[in-house]
């Protein structure tokens, strides 16, 4: 028993405090403490990461003490190589927010980003219900006043609209898992699902709602998966998504795509598909429909927007998408059926989930340089022959672009590939259908390069500056990882395969 | 594979893409670093695929057949399965690496004195470099899914390279164009390439036997039914939408005429000579796959149907184009499309010795376009050139023989031997004569529309703007001569008394037959290919060597209409523009419509509803629950008043309250004790 990943959780909020002691008009001294914090809780993830005994794949570092026996909620922590991925991703992504936010940082937006950041690292530790509905419902509380901070009177409304909805969806799960309470007397994650995979906690549910034994089941299901979907976001639960990463500042539209949209998917992965795996099974159709819409729907939308930071909302959506196919694929077929085809999806999923962090990240990133240039413009129609005044921004969002678009070579392809290679032979349909959404992904990528950057140079912008080295600093290490991934992505996959091969059991 | 030679291999994509890697960080003023960086790589890797080449030709004929070398190494493992990559030296590999890495050395030195005036041409050669070394990825990988890495990077050279000049929207918009239509293709290989592996278990090409090209695999492919055909036709047929894709076939041609926006250089590097070879090459890589069911697999009869097409379609429009690049674009198409029909009846020598001595001329006629494009002041017009011969000599010689290449003209000339190995093969093919005389047809107008240029352009007399018409720097046209010498030299490995290249790709020795010159097969087609040649030159000269030529076409006063036609491409873009560009972008309008009028709407109605129900409650509250409750307020506060006003707070008051209460205590008490 250790208490390392309690260190790790708290060591952010403590970071965060540290920060509420310095004065306001400290500033640089403010961004220091946040950067400094991220840096070690990073450099601290980094090391469980490595230490982490992959050939065994299980829980490591847990630490479990009763909390309210009563009602059976426990402070139960734990990690394996899904939790670390995300773990890693956190910290990598938190750091670059708070580097992106550069001279804008104020005292009250690094100490709500660091507590965010403490939020995120309790929900993806978490392995008591109730342990892990506090963090994961806590994060709200800083987006909000993140997502605020935007300014205006339509992000204060976004801000709103995205509180409820989460929260809404947030009561629906926790109505499900008090059914679920009521019919086993526990919120312990590791003992649900080995209930589930014991197939007694389907039983367990009907026995307890007599009332309500065929559906009951399907309710809670439900419960859990509409709390999820909205999230993620599905389609069409997604509404919120586009409003609030357009109208929150860059740095926290950063941390939204990157990390808040991961919980929803990290749900899925450890809460849904390890406790009804009989019924994602049996709902795989209509789940697939979920997936396919929510890939070629988003894609299309994306095409038709006119706003920088809506593209790559909208392409978010598109992108999670993916993370969903393959999850759907994957818990499609009978457990040891399909040969390696689940786990390639699989691993695929959990690959995507960081690729499309970090990218998504570093795109909005740029559209952050971009609108402290112009003032605030960020129309699709605004810009033109950009890569004329400005070849290193141009150059490097150029990557983060064809990193999005699933080029070879990029981080974005291995993922999509093996999604791609699992779901094909688990499911052709599903996975040739979604290739559409492939295909107009290039196309409103592409619409965005030959806007922005090529033409002729917008005359409004003959003085538009480049990145300063301050800039090509924040984005170089997001940069070389699209590489390394890219190329080697064997890295993250030797964390989390075996993981992928417990989950899949 | 030993160890030197898998070294070699690896060094011959690695050195240009690496090159590439380091320029990428130089800045603009680096010119002459940048450009010394990049060639020095690739004639590195040049030297380095000369020597596989010997080293293929050199290998042990133990027995006949053909020897693949390979080197594999893995790249991901999941759940308990390795997905290997790898790289392959073969006759088929060992040819295209060496064509390749040539091809592109004379192409980038000839870059230095064409893009000797640009501003970026530091960024010019980092994307030569990737271009090439992606292309040499996508020649010598042994796995499917490394050709496809290798096939998106050049992919993405190719945008790069059409947009090069970024700041003209033309250029940008054929970027965009290219990488989308090809994307198009694309889509239908990846999903080949998923079908394949998931009914081969494997990528990988050759690997002793387990590979997805041996015996085992083929077989397995062959025999599994979907829908009533074998996989293999299915899986051979969607990766040929791959390679339609990036060989300009029809329908997806379109995107290779607009890619002449790029610079001349790169038209000549990738639009020509290799790139767009690619689709070919791959179709001859696995080729195995589309013979499974045998050899006349309906696989290959789509490839050979599609391939006479286009190679007809595109020279039909070839004759009625003023651009003189845009001419030699949609020939590179029709050229193309006779490669996939030798592919098609089951050729693939035939295709690719096409290729290989069409890399050589096409380059040729680029450059030397580019040579003119250049001597006559960046106009591409051939109608504002005319009587070029006198004024650029060694271009002009060149040029014919890069043109004498294409048309086929006998004996001398490398396309003559190849275009007729071509012919022959789909003369022999016992499915449908239909291809042959397309074949013939497109043959005759290659040489049609060559001569109308080489008119326009080199004789008459001068029709352009600007003055002075100069020769070009030595830099430019020694490359020329170069290349003028070996499309006159590739004959030699090509006619059918010495079949060099067609014994050493199917791994037999060569032997010199010249008797084959004199079969009756033989020397039917050589002699009708020879009688098209002159024919389609002779009407050429007829219709435009014998008198002025001005701002029409002599056509045009012949058939109005038709000329119209074929100048606006047969009207294939605005079919495009009007059915999938605009469908694509309406569906996009009616999602996000949707997305805002229905999706959010319903969130809004139940924001509203939320609302609605708030102010119902409030409404209740105030009208129903607060009347009740407010009454009883007023009545309890009337009531509380009176009791209040008791308490005046005036002593006397209190007193006499006081004096009464006693008094009338004292009574009580009295009134009890008695």
């Amino acid at each position: 028993m250790s208490n390392t990943l309690s260190i790790l959780t708290f060591l952010p909020l403590l970071g965060a405090l540290l920060v509420a002691l310095i004065p306001a008009r400290q500033a640089l001294l403010l961004r220091a403490a946040g950067i400094v914090t991220a840096l070690a809780a990073l450099a601290f993830s980094l090391v469980l990461a490595v230490q982490y005994d992959r050939a065994a794949g299980s829980l490591q570092y847990v630490e479990q003490f009763a909390w309210i026996p009563s009602l059976h909620i426990e402070y139960y922590l734990a990690a394996d190589g899904l939790s670390l991925l995300l773990l890693v991703l956190t910290g990598i992504v938190t750091l670059f927010a708070l580097l992106a936010l550069g001279a804008r940082s104020t005292k009250l937006g690094v100490s709500l980003i660091l507590v965010l950041e403490t939020t995120l690292f309790g929900t993806f530790t978490a392995l008591n219900f109730i342990h892990w509905f506090l963090f994961y419902e806590l994060s709200l509380v800083p987006a909000f006043f993140l997502i605020r901070m935007g300014g205006s009177a339509k992000a204060t409304a976004a801000a709103t609209q995205f509180f409820i909805y989460t929260l809404f969806a947030g009561f629906a799960m926790l109505l499900g898992f008090l059914a679920i309470h009521q019919a086993t007397a526990t919120f312990n994650l590791t003992d649900l699902a080995a209930l589930a995979h014991n197939e007694k906690l389907g039983h367990a549910l009907s026995d307890a709602f007599p009332g309500l034994a065929t559906h009951i089941n399907l309710l809670v299901f439900g419960g859990i998966f509409l709390g999820l979907a909205v999230k993620v976001p599905v389609v069409p639960f997604h509404t919120w998504l586009p409003d609030a990463y357009t109208e929150a500042p860059a740095p926290v539209s950063m941390l939204l795509t990157g990390l808040l949209s991961k919980m929803g998917v990290y749900g899925f992965l450890r809460l849904l598909f390890p406790l009804f795996p009989g019924l994602m099974r049996h709902l795989a159709w209509p789940l697939f429909g979920f997936a396919l819409v929510t890939i070629i729907y988003a894609a299309l939308a994306a095409l038709a927007q006119k706003d920088l930071k809506r593209i790559v909302a909208y392409s978010s959506i598109n992108h999670l998408g993916y993370c969903l196919l393959g999850l759907f694929a994957a818990s499609a077929v009978l457990p040891g059926v399909g040969g390696a085809d689940p786990a390639a999806a699989m691993n695929g999923v959990l690959l995507q989930i960081f690729n499309h962090g970090l990218t998504a990240a570093a795109l909005f990133c740029f559209i952050g340089f971009i609108e402290l240039r112009s003032g605030g413009l960020r129309g699709l129609n605004d810009f033109g022959g950009l890569r004329d005044a400005a070849p290193v921004l141009a150059g490097l969002m150029g990557i983060a672009l064809f990193s999005s678009l699933g080029l070879p070579g990029l981080n974005g392809f291995p993922g999509e590939f093996l999604i791609f290679k699992g779901t094909f032979a688990l499911a052709a349909w599903p996975a040739a259908l979604a290739a559409i959404g492939l295909f107009v992904t290039a196309v409103f990528l592409l619409t965005l390069i030959e806007r922005v950057f090529t033409g002729p140079l917008d005359s409004r912008w003959l003085t538009f500056p480049d990145l300063t080295a301050g800039e090509r600093f924040t984005v170089a290490p997001a940069i070389a990882l699209m590489f390394i991934v890219g190329i080697c992505p064997q890295i993250l996959i030797a964390l989390f395969n075996q993981t992928v091969l417990h989950l899949l059991r | 594979m030993d160890n030197i030679v898998s070294i070699a291999a690896v060094l011959v994509p690695l050195l240009p893409l690496l090159a590439a890697g380091i320029t990428a960080f130089l800045k603009r003023e680096q010119r002459g670093l940048s450009a010394t960086l990049v060639i020095t790589a690739q004639a590195i890797a040049c030297a380095t695929s000369l020597y596989l080449l010997l080293v293929a030709m050199c290998e042990d004929h133990g027995e006949p057949g053909i020897v693949h070398q390979f080197f594999n190494f893995p790249w991901l493992t999941f759940g308990n399965q390795t997905l290997q990559l790898g790289l392959v030296l073969d006759p088929l590999s060992a040819g295209m690496a060496a064509m390749v890495s040539f091809v592109s050395l004379l192409i980038f030195i000839y870059s230095l004195g064409y893009m000797h005036d640009d501003r970026n041409f530091t960024r010019f050669f980092t994307f030569l470099g990737l271009f090439s070394g992606a292309m040499l990825g996508v020649v010598l990988s042994n796995s499917l899914l490394l050709t496809f890495v290798a096939w998106e990077l050049v992919g993405l050279a190719s945008y790069l390279l059409i947009g090069f000049w970024f700041h003209k929207h033309s250029a940008s918009a054929a970027a965009k164009k290219a990488f989308l239509t090809t994307r198009v293709g694309d889509m239908g290989f990846l999903i080949g390439m998923f079908w394949l592996y998931k009914a081969s278990g494997t990528l990988l090409f050759y690997d002793n036997g387990a590979g997805c090209l041996e015996q085992t695999a083929l077989t397995t492919l062959a025999h599994t039914l979907a829908g009533g055909m074998a996989v293999s036709n299915i899986i051979a047929l969607l990766i040929f939408c791959g390679a339609a894709g990036k060989s300009g076939q029809f329908p997806l041609h379109v995107w290779l005429p607009d890619a002449m926006e790029g610079p001349t250089p790169v038209s000549a590097l990738i639009h020509a000579a290799t790139m767009v070879a690619a689709g070919v090459y791959l179709v001859a890589r696995v080729f195995p796959i589309f013979t499974a069911t045998g050899p006349h697999s309906s696989a290959l009869v789509v490839v050979a149907c599609i391939g006479a097409f286009t190679a007809l379609f595109a020279a039909l429009i070839a004759v009625g184009q003023w651009d003189i690049k845009r001419i030699l674009a949609y020939s590179t198409v029709s050229q193309l499309g006779f490669m996939m029909l030798a592919l098609g009846v089951g050729s693939v020598a035939a295709a690719m010795l096409h290729l290989l001595a069409h890399a050589f001329f096409k380059a040729l006629l680029f450059l030397g376009a580019g040579s003119v494009i250049h001597g006559v002041h960046e106009e591409q017009d051939i109608r504002n050139m005319g009587g070029l011969w006198r004024k650029m000599p060694t271009t002009f010689l060149t040029y014919t023989v890069g043109m004498l290449a294409l048309a086929g003209f006998p004996l001398f000339f490398s396309g003559f031997w190849t275009k007729d190995a071509i012919l022959h093969e789909a003369h022999l093919w016992t499915v449908s004569q239909a291809p042959f005389y397309m074949a013939v047809a497109a043959a005759f107008l290659t040489a049609f529309y060559m001569t109308r240029q080489m008119m326009y352009v080199f004789f008459g007399s001068y029709r352009g703007n600007a003055a002075h018409p100069h020769e070009s720097p030595a830099v430019m046209t020694v490359p020329l001569v170069i290349l003028a010498a070996a499309a006159i030299l590739m004959s030699l490995p090509a006619t059918p008394a010495w079949p060099w290249y067609e014994k050493f790709l199917a791994g037999h020795a060569p032997s010199f037959l010249p008797a084959a010159l004199f079969e009756p097969g033989f020397l039917q087609i050589a002699a009708t290919s020879a009688a098209i040649v002159f024919f389609g030159i002779g009407l050429g000269w007829l219709i435009y060597g014998r008198r002025p030529l001005g701002d029409t076409d002599p056509l045009q006063t012949v058939a109005a209409p038709v000329f119209r036609a074929l100048t606006n491409r047969l009207y294939v873009d605005e079919i495009y523009e009007a059915t999938v560009i605009r469908g694509l972008r309406v569906l996009g309008r009616v999602m996000a419509w949707v997305d805002r009028q229905i999706v959010a709407g319903a969130v809004r109605a139940v924001a509203w509803l939320s609302f609605l129900v708030s102010a119902i409650s409030n409404g209740m509250d105030r009208f129903l629950i607060n009347f009740g409750f407010d009454s009883s307020c007023n009545a309890l506060r009337e009531y509380g008043g009176g009791i209040a006003s008791c308490e005046g707070g005036r002593v006397q008051g209190y007193l006499r309250v006081l004096g009464i209460g006693i008094v009338v205590l004292l009574g009580l008490v009295a009134w009890l004790l008695a």
